[in-house]
């Protein structure tokens, strides 16, 4: 059964039908055609589709639309209004992405980790970015560019 | 017949280049990639050792803007190596652009065109270093002669530097304002071209941010799935199970309720053998989203004929192959009497070595979008590798004119080897074709993991002896492997010797006797290649024997590797390989197999690393070296117990001699992902089958490293060269596993004769 959602997205307010179990991911690409946000998995074991709900990370290919509620969605697209995210800069600076697919979901996780730790251990890194994976295997420079960021 | 595979073709071009203004149809055609003004193409018309013409002829287009904004094309598929920037970049260098407002377009797939695009092998850098030297550098002198004949002075007091031309005096003039006195003017000839000295390049040998940086962090960059036309549907299938299956009946009623779906398509597979090229039998469910496919084809009730692989077991063929390396095999290559160093031998090794089968497991599931516009035309989008084999088989299986299809590039999520394979490019063309609309072909993590090309499993046996005086005397190699080739030809059951030129019969050491053999296997699933292909098992085996054969010897790893090159000299394994050596495509004249290069590259990591002192200390580190695609790389691999009990990789030195380092951020770059990619490999990933199926549906079954279990620091030493360059896309992966297995053995006692193994 297709319903009518309201969703806050990047701040702004859209309207769109979609079945309750329709994965917020397909929501965003399909149904909204923003295309930040990656497939990898679609069961919530490789990250790239990570959003933030009220700030905080889920996986959006693993949360139906219908669980979503009045929480704010913020996508890569509405991390920064410049991608100039203290975050994106240091991923800039670092080189980090090589493929860069999985970069999204990185870098949304990341900056859940900052909000909730301004300035997280190395160790504290790893196992809050454990989730994502990245196949290129640029795991060193994205911890070198969360510490960067949660520097400046 | 082996396919068109990067390794196996010759590739010896020889620069015939000539400079043509494009043809008015090429023109409007680039035109829509940038905003017109003057465009260059230069042709490098090639040929091969024997003058015939081979695939290799790019053209390197240069546009350059009245308004002063200079486009390259970037022909290469850029799926993380950072070659989308570096070509580009060598031009740019050459012709004095200034790097930071040049633009970077991507070319569709077109031989004709562009030459060879396949992005494989380690080989555009090889390929292309000089080509794009000599296209900027035609652009300069055209540019610095435009400016002489303006301002009447001469030529050899002119320069280029940040897309202006310079004169001595102090006078400048930007490349925009020339672009209407080049259009007047004749082209160079290629051998007038003087190339600028090395010393003052910008650019190349630099650390080169990659072009497309920002937007991968933004969230702009387009991959596969992310093209969007009008009226797309979306596809998702349900492939066969086993290879080879064949669809006997299906039931679709349940999937058509799915409120999204519009149609349910059957695409025929090739059967067995499956090809490379080809899509798998299955069922597609075309809908207007992607979860509504994915729903419908949850739904599909479908009959297969499970047909000849139903009964396949990849663990009991895996023992088979071992069983069958006890035997004489086919001989691959031969020096000397291995058998009577044998007899006269003071001390005999013997081991084996299992590996499984691999998936690439990029993270962007394959994805390709397809607009079948009737009348024969087909609109391609797809992360392809290889766009001209994608064009190819689209033209194949619509039954349509090459030129008819157009295949767009995107950036790829990832290629590792998968994304050379068109079948998925296929399947979205004859599913848009189907639907009489655009269409996206979705891949799920599921459908990767069953249906991939994959690297094949092997088993090896090594037979080593030393004489009386503990020297080394005897090598014999016995391996097997079901072959990329018997893919496409179920008559293929030995490795072929292009495979075999990977890390086995180039085995470079002075050992006096040796014999390499091979034993037959059969393919019960799609073999395909993945980064650094059958170097991955083979360094494992030869690297982690000769670890061992050091210590029989009473000798370190390092000095045992070091002294058995012997004498630096170019090895052309003359008379001793039975069939062709590939040299990964070039000619063993132009690209020696030189034991100096190796050996320096050994000193250095050891140097690097700290070895001897490390090892008098106890600290579990492992070491091996290995060339492969032409470069060469020696690795250091540090091993500790964590305080929970879990294994930690501290730390890993390269040295890595690739002749001229180009981009030395990307190079670096490659090898701290090498060696993460390489530790997936060798700890966490296998691929099995029983009744014909892959086990293993995501990334918890088929698990790749993750960010707490990683190499730390990663220490990557360039060696100053001016060698012709090579590649580094795959190199670093095959010395970092037998490194990684040998410094296990430090830490726990234990020898790993088995992949992936668990710590």
């Amino acid at each position: 059964m297709d319903n009518k959602y309201t969703l806050t997205i990047n701040g702004k307010k859209q309207e769109v039908t979609a079945p309750e179990d329709m994965p917020l991911l397909w929501v965003i690409r399909d149904l909204l055609s923003m295309k930040g946000t990656k497939f990898g998995c679609g069961q919530a074991l490789c990250g790239a589709c990570t959003v933030h709900l009220d700030d905080k990370a889920v996986r959006s290919c693993s949360m139906p639309i219908s669980a979503v509620g009045n929480k704010k969605i913020t996508t890569i697209e509405g991390l920064s209004k410049e991608g100039d995210h203290p975050l994106q800069k240091a991923w800039v600076e670092h080189v980090v992405p090589q493929c860069g697919y999985c970069q999204s979901g990185q870098i949304m996780q990341a900056a859940a980790l900052l909000k909730e730790n301004r300035t997280p251990s190395g160790s504290e890194i790893e196992a809050a970015m454990a989730g994502n994976l990245c196949r290129c295997g640029t795991y060193n420079r994205i911890k070198e560019a969360i510490l960067t960021a949660s520097k400046s | 017949m082996l396919p068109k595979l990067p390794f196996f073709k010759t590739k010896e071009p020889k620069n015939q280049s000539k400079v043509f203004i494009p043809s008015r149809r090429e023109f409007l055609k680039i035109s829509s990639l940038v905003t017109g003004g003057f465009v260059m193409g230069i042709n490098f018309q090639c040929a091969g050792p024997k003058g015939e013409v081979i695939t290799f002829a790019p053209n390197v287009y240069i546009n350059i803007s009245s308004d002063n904004v200079i486009t390259l094309i970037a022909h290469r598929s850029e799926m993380g190596t950072g070659i989308r920037t570096t070509l580009p970049m060598i031009v740019a260098d050459e012709m004095g652009a200034e790097w930071s407002k040049v633009k970077i377009a991507q070319a569709e797939g077109d031989e004709e065109k562009y030459g060879d695009q396949n992005t494989d092998g380690s080989y555009s850098i090889r390929m292309f270093y000089e080509p794009m030297r000599l296209a900027g550098g035609t652009a300069r002198q055209m540019l610095q002669a435009a400016a002489a004949a303006k301002w009447g002075v001469d030529v050899s007091e002119c320069s280029t530097e940040n897309s202006q031309v310079l004169h001595s005096s102090g006078k400048k003039i930007k490349f925009g304002d020339l672009v209407a006195d080049m259009g007047k003017m004749e082209i160079p000839k290629p051998e007038s071209i003087t190339l600028k000295e090395f010393s003052s390049y910008k650019l190349i040998g630099k650390d080169v941010m990659i072009y497309d940086a920002k937007d991968m962090s933004t969230g702009k960059a387009i991959y596969g799935a992310d093209v969007d036309l009008p009226n797309m549907q979306i596809a998702v299938i349900r492939r066969s199970p086993v290879v080879g299956a064949k669809v006997i009946s299906f039931n679709d009623e349940k999937a058509m309720a799915i409120p999204g779906v519009n149609r349910v398509v059957k695409i025929e597979g090739a059967g067995n053998p499956p090809g490379l090229d080809k899509p798998l039998e299955g069922v597609a469910v075309i809908a207007d989203n992607t979860w509504a496919a994915m729903k419908g084809r949850d739904a599909l009730e479908i009959e297969w004929d499970l047909g000849e692989n139903q009964t396949y077991s990849s663990s009991k063929q895996l023992e088979e192959m071992l069983k069958s390396t006890t035997g004489d095999g086919k001989l691959r290559r031969e020096r000397g009497d291995f058998k009577a160093a044998q007899r006269n031998a003071g001390k005999r090794i013997e081991r084996t070595y299992l590996a499984p089968f691999y998936a690439h497991a990029t993270i962007e599931p394959p994805a390709a979008i397809a607009h079948y516009q009737g009348d024969g035309i087909c609109e391609i989008w797809a992360p392809t590798q290889h766009p001209q084999w994608a064009r190819q088989a689209v033209a194949d299986a619509l039954n349509i004119d090459l030129y008819n299809v157009t295949v767009n590039v995107t950036l790829l999520g990832g290629g590792f080897g998968r994304k050379s394979k068109p079948d998925f490019v296929v399947e979205a063309a004859l599913l848009s074709k189907a639907a009489k609309s655009p269409v996206r072909v979705q891949w799920t993590r599921e459908d990767d993991l069953h249906h991939d090309f994959l690297h094949a499993q092997s088993a090896q046996r090594i037979k080593a002896t030393l004489d009386k005086n503990g020297n080394l005397s005897g090598w014999n190699h016995h391996t097997v492997f079901p072959a990329i080739g018997a893919t496409a030809s179920a008559t293929e059951l030995h490795p072929s010797d292009g495979e075999l030129g990977l890390g086995c019969i180039d085995f470079p050491f002075d050992v006096p006797n040796i014999r390499i053999e091979s034993h037959e296997s059969k393919a019960h699933t799609r073999i395909g290649w993945l980064r650094s292909v059958s170097n991955i098992h083979h360094s494992f085996a030869t690297n982690c024997m000769l670890d061992e054969l050091a210590e029989a010897k009473g000798e370190d790893p390092v000095d045992f590797l070091s002294g058995l090159l012997g004498e630096d000299k170019n090895l052309n394994f003359e008379g001793e390989i039975k069939g062709q050596f590939g040299n990964y495509g070039e000619s063993i004249e132009k690209f020696p197999l030189n034991t100096g290069r190796l050996k320096r590259v050994i000193e250095i990591v050891a140097k690097e690393a700290n070895w001897k002192n490390a090892v008098a200390e106890g600290k579990a580190m492992g070491f091996a070296a290995h060339k492969s695609f032409l470069t060469y790389v020696a690795c250091i691999v540090r091993v500790e117990k964590g305080a929970d009990g879990k294994l930690l990789i501290p730390e890993v030195f390269y040295a890595v001699d690739c002749g001229i380092g180009v981009n030395t951020d990307r190079i670096r770059s490659q090898f701290e992902g090498g060696a993460q990619f390489a530790t997936s490999l060798a700890m966490t990933s296998a691929i099995t089958l029983e009744n014909g199926k892959v086990q293993q549906n995501n990334f918890d079954g088929y698990e790749i490293i993750r960010m707490p279990q990683s190499p730390k620091k990663i220490h990557v030493h360039i060696v100053e060269s001016m060698e012709k360059p090579t590649g580094v896309g795959e190199p670093p992966v095959p010395p970092y596993i037998a490194a990684l297995c040998n410094a296990m053995y430090k830490l726990t006692g234990e020898r790993i004769y088995q992949l992936p193994f668990k710590a």
